[in-house]
């Protein structure tokens, strides 16, 4: 990187523009952040450092219930994503590109190219009718609802591991008479494992994150945090919500942090 | 190709689609196969209480820009959806712009960062980027409410009086939308800038080229993918928005987004939601096409 010399590329103002939009980047979310630990019942007006709002949203059975929600909707969707995403991945790398890659490529890819409140009301209409006609109720619908967007998120980290495999230790493996099941199970499934690993996170926080598409499949009393937050901002805001937000907020920089060591130390 | 070769093929074939049935089981009964509902539904009449009624019907379609006239039958057009329609693309239009104006100095910036703190330059776009959108839209609203940050910080400085009104406008809903969709034009800026070899500069400048000319005519042509998937991928969530608008223009300010979900709630015109959902899907499809096409042509160039 000797040519890459500063002056060359340094441009007027760049810099100064850079500066100004991380600052603008983080001064909102360390606010809110900082609101978190306020005293004072409004969130305009600092009174004095304290804990209150934390203990409140922990003592607030609806903010235990919604919390309890997201978090076994979100393990129970990254689970079945990257179930079927591990095996879509083996699917499409690791041979000769078939007729029909780019039609499951395509559909792979589909929640991402199709608007999130087009999902959210396609989905809305077909779980009425399924409700309506076998009256089976229950978190299940939320449950394939984002197990379904989040088929994606699991695949790409996946398929970016596999496409960086070296194929001749499955040969080597075979070649030592290892059955097709052993050869996955002792060769393929170690060096894949980080991919997957990665994958599920993101199918995680992706599912965690969702508000459209749960606001309009969750029947009543299906409150995930995140519309349990929507909903409370139509009324008088406390710093209560500061708090819920930080604590979801340190519970996804917790995951990225442990997504990017673990996509980087294999790289 | 021997006998045993082409069986070998086919049987790889067959794995591969096998592999990927359950994954596309999934994405068929609840991607794929919904969507193809919500064409049905858009072309019957509304329920009176809501849903549909099974009988064929335009009016979902025509509900879009035109109204009907309840005295004499006839159509005119439907004011109150053209200021939507045209709030969303405007909106849409801006936020790409500012996303863009100040997104390309940054990831500049970080893509002239030495190697090492460069990633992590890059996690601090990235961050933003995964955290809910909600929060970061809840996070905006503190700075820019009346009693928020900006106005109390404007005041105490006695720059202003009154609090400036942002909240519940049009303005708010731009802010709100740039700040929480600019992560989505910083990266594949990033990404282009990274690959932009800075002996093409030197060239440049030896050849007496002005910084202004160097910028026009040999950095923004060879970074142009990265500027067109950061104008989509800023384009489309923007013109999609449900959460922002609804937050930050206060019910008020309403975004296509919100007045689908308008129909199926209130509104109870759900063929009109179906038939406005299917609009929104064509103008991203639309965009999206675009982009493949000048992504693969600008591919070609390259060979």
């Amino acid at each position: 990187m000797a040519t890459k010399s500063f002056s060359v590329a340094k441009l007027p103002g760049f810099t100064a523009t850079a500066v100004i939009v991380f600052v603008t980047l983080y001064l909102p979310i360390l606010t809110l952040v900082a609101y978190s630990f306020n005293a004072s019942q409004s969130v305009a007006i600092w009174g004095g450092f304290s804990w209150d709002w934390y203990v409140k949203a922990w003592n607030n059975d609806a903010v235990k219930d919604a919390t309890v929600r997201s978090l076994l909707i979100a393990v129970c969707a990254a689970l079945i994503s990257t179930a079927v995403a591990t095996m879509a991945a083996l699917g499409t790398t690791r041979r000769k590109a078939f007729k029909g890659q780019t039609f499951i490529y395509v559909m792979i890819n589909q929640p991402l190219m199709v608007p999130e409140i087009v999902t959210a009301v396609s989905l809305l209409i077909l779980f009425g009718m399924i409700k309506q006609a076998t009256g089976i109720q229950g978190i299940g619908y939320v449950i394939f609802a984002h197990a379904a967007f989040c088929i994606p998120f699991a695949y790409l980290p996946i398929r970016a591991r596999l496409e960086g495999m070296d194929m001749t230790l499955e040969t080597a493996a075979a070649d030592l008479y290892a059955s097709p099941w052993q050869t996955f199970r002792h060769v393929t499934l170690p060096i894949l494992l980080p991919g997957v690993i990665a994958g599920a996170m993101l199918a995680f926080v992706i599912s965690l994150d969702d508000v459209v598409i749960t606001e309009f499949v969750k029947s009543g009393g299906q409150d995930t945090l995140p519309t349990y937050m929507l909903g409370q901002m139509r009324r008088q805001l406390t710093p209560e919500i500061n708090a819920i937000s930080s604590m979801l907020l340190a519970l996804t920089i917790v995951l990225l942090t442990a997504f990017f060591l673990l996509t980087r130390k294999n790289d | 190709m021997s006998a045993a070769e082409k069986a070998q093929a086919a049987q790889s074939t067959r794995n591969g689609w096998l592999l990927s049935t359950p994954a596309l089981v999934i994405l068929t009964l609840f991607a794929v196969g919904p969507l193809m509902i919500v064409v049905v539904y858009s072309f019957l009449a509304p329920g009176q209480y809501g849903n549909i009624e099974w009988a064929f019907s335009l009016d979902g379609w025509r509900g879009i820009l035109w109204t009907k006239d309840i005295f004499d039958d006839t159509y005119g057009l439907a004011d109150a959806n053209v200021t939507i329609f045209w709030r969303s693309i405007k909106l849409s239009v801006l936020t790409t712009l500012l996303t863009f104006a100040v997104g390309f100095p940054t990831a500049w910036f970080i893509a002239t960062r030495p190697a090492k703190s460069r990633a992590l330059w890059l996690f601090l776009i990235t961050i933003p980027f995964w955290t809910n959108l909600l929060i970061r839209t809840y996070a905006i609203n503190e700075v820019i409410r009346n009693e928020g940050l900006l106005n109390t910080v404007l005041i105490k400085l006695g720059l202003i009086s009154e609090p400036l009104r942002i909240i519940y406008t049009d303005t708010a809903v731009f802010i709100g939308m740039a700040y929480v969709y600019l992560p989505l034009m910083v990266l594949p800026l990033f990404a282009a800038i990274d690959r932009f070899d800075m002996r093409l500069l030197e060239a440049a400048y030896d050849l007496y080229a002005s910084r202004w000319q160097v910028l026009r005519r040999v950095i923004l042509p060879i970074v142009k993918p990265g500027i067109i998937a950061g104008s989509i991928l800023v384009f489309v969530p923007s013109l999609g928005a449900y959460v922002t608008p609804r937050v930050l223009g206060g019910g008020k300010q309403m975004m296509i987004g919100n007045f689908i979900d308008l129909q199926f709630g209130q509104g109870r015109n759900w063929p009109l939601g179906a038939a406005l959902s299917l609009t929104l899907l064509i103008i991203v499809t639309v965009a999206l096409l675009i982009y493949v096409k000048y992504a693969n042509r600008d591919t070609a160039h390259g060979h």
